[in-house]
């Protein structure tokens, strides 16, 4: 799946135009604790998350993930999306819940994270 | 054995906005000297808790990045508070962080033992009142 195509599917609007929406998602995670994250975060990973500042682009672009999602019509702030086109991360930003968008994106097939 | 690389990064006491632009720099770094992508992973992880252990915990500190053809070398100093007890602080779940900390998602105590584990080797030391100075090496080669 693509990040174009994750996109249509969980209705989210791409909150950084600049980044590449062909990226391949290798895989889908939910978690609002950042240390969480960098313990179990993985490369291409779609990262599902209400935290909306700055440290959620250095966290997802040193796993080198391919988007963060953000869920229920949640806005990520301005900086955070600067930094975020920066590093090449697409910020997506949903009006579903997390629960919603993780089932949309698994009964579409994306695994969860691999161990 | 020759150090190619040495380098270091000042990180403020707090500064939250800033937390992970030393990491940042330090994996595009290594990313340009051709580390592997297995380790470049590991030495990223390991450094942005440090880094983050700076920022919330330390009056203020450095961090120090060095690598040599067998190794990539993390050391990180601080200028204190210092650790009471450290082997309560290398629990998985147990911190100090303070409550802006835990509202922008850290201090899940899961800092120090992430770094232990992603390092091949692992050192801390610290005194209460002086500082804490950890030590992390990456083989390059497994």
């Amino acid at each position: 799946m693509t990040v174009q195509e994750m996109m249509e599917l969980i209705n989210a609007k791409n909150k950084t135009p600049e980044t590449d929406l062909g990226r391949e998602v290798s895989c889908g995670y939910t978690c609002d604790l950042l240390s969480w994250v960098m313990a179990h975060g993985a490369a291409g990973m779609a990262w599902v998350t209400v935290q909306t500042h700055m440290n959620v682009i250095a966290v997802a672009s040193l796993m080198e993930m391919a988007a963060v999602i953000i869920p229920e019509g949640i806005e990520m702030e301005t900086p955070s999306l600067e930094k975020a086109a920066e590093e090449g991360i697409t910020v997506l930003e949903s009006p579903l819940t997390a629960y919603e968008i993780c089932a949309r994106l698994a009964e579409k097939g994306l695994p969860g994270k691999h161990s | 054995m020759a150090v190619i690389l040495e380098k270091t990064f000042p990180v403020e006491a707090g500064a939250f906005t800033t937390a992970g632009e030393a990491s940042t720099t330090i994996k595009r770094t290594l990313k340009q000297l051709g580390v592997n992508a297995e380790v470049l992973r590991r030495v990223s992880v390991a450094c942005y808790e440090v880094e983050l252990n700076l920022v919330i915990h330390s009056l203020g500190g450095t961090l120090k990045l060095l690598v040599d053809p067998e190794k990539v070398t993390l050391i990180s100093e601080d200028v204190g508070p210092g650790i009471p007890d450290i082997a309560k602080a290398m629990t998985e779940g147990f911190s100090t962080a303070s409550d802006e900390a835990r509202t922008l998602g850290f201090g899940a105590g899961m800092g120090l033992p992430n770094m232990k584990r992603n390092a091949s080797e692992f050192d801390i030391q610290s005194e209460v009142g002086i500082g804490t100075k950890i030590t992390m090496s990456f083989a390059l080669q497994s």
